[in-house]
């Protein structure tokens, strides 16, 4: 059997489509999930009273079940209450929902590496409880948690491949299709792959590069 | 006469079929993934302490190509891919099963690799110091400090593991999330809210699995590390 040279001619542009809807959804997914990871692990560093509970409850709640689960949960559970959303909608909030405690947890690890003197410290100079979470914890538990936040930005990125189980035509759900309408399984195995590598090994190039950025100024080690 | 949806889980023999036939195939396809991936990933592991070139650049390519590619991907790639090429034909059970295993066994081989390269150097010394041999200095040194530096990282690729056979489902095996899809037909004018009950049912059935094992990984870190 040849390779068909003229069907990767000819699909590329529904691919490329397909590839743009995905890294839309990844980043809107990996954005929100930034936001409520950072909001859950001050949340956390505080042990503000009642909320914590919840911000717990939830962590717990989203990393120990599937993403398609959830998934299907919002898109077709959901409605049944009233709650209608779009399938993309479902997409994202369900990237963020799973990216969100993930996130959390890698933020809450970098919080607790930034050293005790460091905060006294800051509180000794007369820097007030926020202050003290903006100028000296922040910067320095985002520098040590880098690498599990760029991680985190990937595996969500692979995540969204499940995304045609809500009919989402991202790339992977585009390859099942063609593979159905035509026979051109190799090919559109092959364009998959290869897709996938070109979003995800230059993301993780720059993530590394942004990693080695944020350390520069690293206190101690 | 619609019913209030909550019943819906309880009727006749639905919670039967989600935790007999669904659930009971999902456990299934995980639990022999994990036992084969981690055989071999203990193989893969030990092989990853040479210092031949090749054997590091093919142990590197492996791991990364699972790493990379997502397990969906790697699922169809063996269900529509590999099934053509050898022209045979693999349920997608098999399928799911040879997935899962070369995926664990990729990302056990890292862990045991890891582990192994964190023992101190004095230990491996030492040990040749008093005169054991290699197998005696994997035996009886080296391989019992790293079980315990293994376990945690272990545990957690097991729930990483439960968690993904849910993918299973869209390569048309019967699990927990198919055989509840065809309850929700089934009870579609009976119940109409059945859909919120059944995946929130399904939801709690993979917390409980994966929320133990979680913990226990955790606390074991938090006691192993100190």
């Amino acid at each position: 059997m040849s390779f068909d040279w003229n069907f990767v001619v000819t699909s590329l542009p529904l691919y490329e489509k397909a590839a743009w809807l995905t890294l839309k959804l990844a980043l809107a997914g990996i954005a929100l999930s930034l936001v409520i990871g950072l909001l859950c692990s001050i949340i956390l560093y505080f042990k503000i009273k009642v909320i914590d509970i919840i911000v717990q409850a939830y962590i717990e709640l989203s990393r120990n079940t599937p993403l398609l689960v959830q998934i299907f949960f919002l898109y077709f559970g959901l409605p049944k209450l009233g709650l209608k959303m779009s399938a993309s909608a479902c997409a994202v909030i369900g990237l963020a929902f799973l990216g969100g405690s993930y996130m959390a947890e890698a933020f809450r690890s970098g919080i607790e590496a930034v050293s005790k003197t460091q905060i006294e410290s800051g509180v000794s100079i007369g820097l007030s409880k926020i202050q003290v979470v903006r100028f000296v914890i922040i910067p320095q538990a985002f520098s040590i948690s880098m690498p599990s936040l760029s991680a985190n930005c990937i595996f969500l990125l692979k995540e969204t491949s499940i995304l045609g189980a809500i009919s989402i035509m991202d790339l992977t759900n585009l390859t099942k299709d063609l593979i159905g309408m035509y026979y051109t399984t190799f090919e559109a195995l092959t364009m998959l792959v290869v897709i996938y590598l070109i979003m995800i090994l230059p993301l993780s190039f720059v993530l590394s590069l942004i990693e080695r950025k944020v350390r520069y100024a690293e206190f101690g080690n | 006469m619609q019913n209030s949806g909550i019943d819906v889980i309880l009727q006749g023999k639905n919670i039967q079929r989600l935790l007999f036939e669904g659930l009971f195939v999902t456990i299934e396809i995980a639990f022999i993934s994990i036992i084969i991936g981690s055989i071999l990933g203990i193989l893969i592991g030990l092989s990853r302490t040479t210092k031949s070139k090749v054997i590091l650049f093919i142990n590197r390519v492996y791991l990364e190509a699972f790493r990379i590619i997502p397990t969906l991907v790697w699922l169809f790639i063996f269900y529509f891919g590999v099934t053509t090429a050898l022209n045979i034909d693999l349920s997608g059970e098999v399928v799911s099963i040879i997935v899962f295993s070369l995926w664990g066994a990729a990302e056990m081989g890292d862990i045991v690799r890891g582990a192994l390269q964190s023992l101190p150097q004095h230990q491996i010394e030492a040990g040749k110091a008093l005169g054991l041999n290699y197998f005696q200095l994997y035996r009886y040194v080296l391989i019992p400090q790293a079980i315990r530096r293994m376990i945690p990282g272990t545990i957690n690729l097991a729930t990483r593991m439960i968690k993904t056979t849910s993918l299973v489902v869209l390569i048309g095996v019967i699990d927990v999330v198919k055989i509840g899809q065809q309850i929700i037909e089934t009870s579609r004018f009976e119940f109409p809210t059945a859909s919120f009950w059944i995946y929130g049912c399904i939801f709690f059935l993979y917390f409980i699995i994966c929320y133990p094992l979680s913990k226990i990984s955790k606390n074991l870190e938090a006691k192993w590390t100190n």
